[in-house]
């Protein structure tokens, strides 16, 4: 299998200044398959794919895209590599002084010398693929939160990335909308033969669409599987989040000392 | 590429910024009296400049016909020695005179030349001979009040 | 106490010397990244659409309005001395030495600068920036030099129609309303202002504002924390900020240039 990963990371750490985010994480992302990546806020799912992406440096262990380690690369490899990568920001991260057209024909334009001609019908052909090819000439602010959504994907994958990258594709949809980006990104990463990760805490909707799928909590994997395994799991951690259950393993409570001392509750009064 | 309504835009802009600065220079400032290539030097010494600064105009019969280049003392004769820059189109006499002017009571100063009866002319680097100082006010206020102490002492003896 | 508040002193000095080596290597790297905002040009076209063009209704009515005053204020204090036939002279030279070039400038700050710093703080809130960076494109090249090449441009031309539209104001209130002899008026104006020692100066006075203003509001935006507060706070520093670089600068700028009289 590992002949035919497009992603290995291997025994990642990553810490923000001194708090540890990320406790040697190992993660395998076969070529050609739909990934999810799951946990709870906050548990480093954004920072494992600007770890990906080059945007952040682990400080232990190591990120393979394509067999080049990742941080090991100079501004020029890793330009080169971030070609071939799609991101899906969390909240679309369209231009948001640029019609829609522009957007999607953004990375065309700048790393292709395509003619406007053909630029065109490339733009409204991944515009057609997500279904909005006649708000071609609107502008972001115009769209609503799910169609913004979509078009940020036509953008993501203009360039036929080899590797997409979806952070929460999923926040703030209505069910509807959720469906259809569920879908898309599945017929995407088909059609283009590429291999996709999804970071989401959007269970039901990820079980639907992916091949495989790792939980991380408190920095480190706890539970892996096809999406078959995950949803008969017994595992109490993923068994809490398959169902969306409030008591677990995941706590209600952010770490905070001790309740009675904050309240300034003394023994003895 | 296309052009756009923004392209126009920015188009007037510029051309607009520019016509401002073509103005400023030709209008409102000297640059239609600058002719660098087609001038020549000429020097002169004063014993007083008072407040003639470079740049300051020289003119004959009220024309504009040139500007002071530099100003400087002449470490010699202890003089200040101006040099000025002069229209090729006006030549002038060996024997011109250079006068430290004020255009009215309080206003710029600038060098008037009168010109006089010489057939020779002056030629680029040339010394005008004959000058005359700036009129400094307060010497000539001094030299009033000293003339009217001696008249008023005259007067205070007639009578005895 | 007294050692809190030297700590308190210390921390910020640290903070303000730190930030000002950061934002000399922002500089820096802004030139270095300048090749696309010329061979693209039309990049750059763009943003002297936004800075240069959108400030220019502000930069004609304010200049006017200045020129009128400076007329009326000139032409009172003239004729106590008799010498009103100075006034174009005094008009010019105030709005081509000093005046054009620092209003001018100021306006910019607050009409242009601080809508740079709000558009490059909300990009990089939105996540637009790290978007760029992720597509392989380098958001100095591509989002801050464009937009610091058009503000540099536009500073002199603005500052230019500033001083243009005020001597045309002078000459409305000084000939027109008042009856200052035309002739008079132009002439004087003429002899006062030299081309080179004022104008040219005015011009370099502006480019450096220039400079100084668009480098602030760049730096400011993208230093902003990515959020609402962070934005507006970055906004408001650009204007306090370079209005201050701007009156500093001047002073410098005027000790040099005109310090021979
Ligand atoms: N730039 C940053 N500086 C410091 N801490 C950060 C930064 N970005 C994120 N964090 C922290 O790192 C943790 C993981 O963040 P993130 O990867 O964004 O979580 P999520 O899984 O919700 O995407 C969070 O607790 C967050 O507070
Ligand atoms: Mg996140």
């Amino acid at each position: 299998m590992s002949s035919q990963a497009l992603v290995e990371i291997r025994d990642v750490n990553f810490a923000y200044d001194s708090r540890p985010i990320l406790k040697g994480v190992n993660l395998t992302f076969p070529k050609g398959k739909v990934i999810a990546v799951m946990g709870g806020s906050g548990c480093g799912k954004t920072t494992l794919l600007q770890l990906i992406g080059g945007a952040l440096k682990p400080s232990g262990g190591y990120v393979k895209v394509d067999g080049q380690v990742i941080h090991e690369l100079d501004h020029k490899g890793l330009y080169h590599m971030r070609r071939r990568m799609g991101m899906l920001f969390q909240f679309g991260a369209l231009f948001t002084d640029m019609s829609v057209y522009d957007n999607v024909a953004f990375q065309m334009r700048e790393h292709t010398d395509l003619p406007e001609e053909i630029i065109r019908d490339l733009v409204l052909m991944k515009l057609h693929a997500v279904g909005l090819r006649g708000t071609h000439h609107l502008m972001p602010a115009e769209l609503s939160g799910g169609m913004a959504r979509r078009v940020a994907l036509a953008r993501t994958v203009a360039l036929d990335p080899m590797l997409v990258m979806y952070d929460e594709p999923f926040a703030g949809l209505d069910p509807i909308s959720l469906t259809v980006v569920g879908n898309l990104i599945r017929r995407l990463n088909d059609a283009l033969g590429a291999t996709s990760v999804v970071v989401t805490h959007d269970v039901q909707e990820s079980l639907k669409i992916v091949d495989y799928i790792y939980f991380i909590a408190d920095g480190v994997v706890v539970a892996e599987g096809t999406p078959a395994e995950i949803s008969t799991s017994d595992k109490p951690f993923v068994h809490q989040f398959v169902h969306g259950e409030m008591d677990g393993p995941v706590p209600f409570h952010y770490p905070g000392g001790d309740y009675g001392q904050d309240l300034n509750l003394r023994p003895g009064r | 590429m296309k052009r756009t309504t923004l392209d126009l835009w920015v188009g007037i802009f510029v051309v607009a910024g520019l016509g401002a600065l073509a103005v400023l220079a030709l209008k409102v400032g000297n640059l239609s009296t600058y002719n660098m290539s087609e001038s020549y030097q000429l020097q002169a010494h004063f014993s007083n400049i008072g407040g003639l600064k470079p740049q300051a105009s020289i003119k004959s019969s009220g024309v504009l016909v040139g500007r002071v280049a530099q100003i400087s003392l002449d470490p010699e004769r202890y003089e200040a020695k101006v040099t000025m820059t002069i229209d090729k189109r006006y030549q002038f006499p060996k024997d011109t005179f250079a006068n430290i002017l004020t255009s009215g009571l309080l206003g710029e100063q600038y060098i008037g030349l009168i010109p006089g009866g010489d057939e020779a002319f002056l030629k680029a680097g040339d010394e005008i001979k004959k000058t005359q100082s700036a009129v400094v006010l307060e010497d000539l206020i001094s030299r009033f009040l000293y003339s009217k102490a001696e008249d008023s002492k005259q007067v205070d003896k007639q009578p005895n | 106490m007294i050692v809190e508040n030297l700590r308190f002193l210390g921390h910020r000095i640290v903070n303000a010397v730190w930030r000002m080596g950061y934002a000399s290597r922002f500089f820096m790297l802004i030139l270095f990244y300048s090749g696309t905002s010329f061979r693209r040009f039309h990049l750059t076209i763009r943003e002297l659409f936004s800075s240069g063009v959108m400030s220019l209704i502000i930069i004609l009515v304010a200049g006017t309005f200045v020129g009128m005053v400076l007329g009326l204020q000139g032409y009172e204090t003239l004729k106590r001395y008799g010498s009103e036939s100075a006034l174009g002279s005094l008009v010019a030279l105030s709005l081509v030495r000093e005046l054009g070039p620092v209003l001018a400038a100021l306006l910019f700050a607050s009409r242009a600068g601080s809508a740079m710093t709000a558009e490059i703080g909300l990009m990089k809130a939105t996540e637009q920036i790290s978007a760029m960076e992720m597509m392989a494109i380098n958001p100095m090249a591509r989002v801050v030099a464009p937009r610091f090449w058009a503000g540099v441009i536009s500073m002199p031309l603005l500052s230019a129609l500033f001083s243009a539209m005020g001597v045309f104001g002078g000459y409305v209130v000084g000939v027109v309303l008042i009856g200052v002899d035309e002739g008079s008026f132009w002439s004087q104006m003429q002899a006062g202002v030299d081309f080179q020692h004022d104008i040219v100066n005015g011009m370099i006075k502006s480019f450096v504002f220039g400079v100084a203003v668009t480098a602030i509001a760049l730096f400011e935006g993208y230093d902003a924390p990515p959020t609402a507060e962070g934005v507006s706070g970055a906004t408001t520093r650009t204007v306090v900020e370079s209005s201050l670089t701007i009156l500093f600068l001047d002073f410098i700028l005027t000790a040099f240039m005109f310090q021979g009289e």
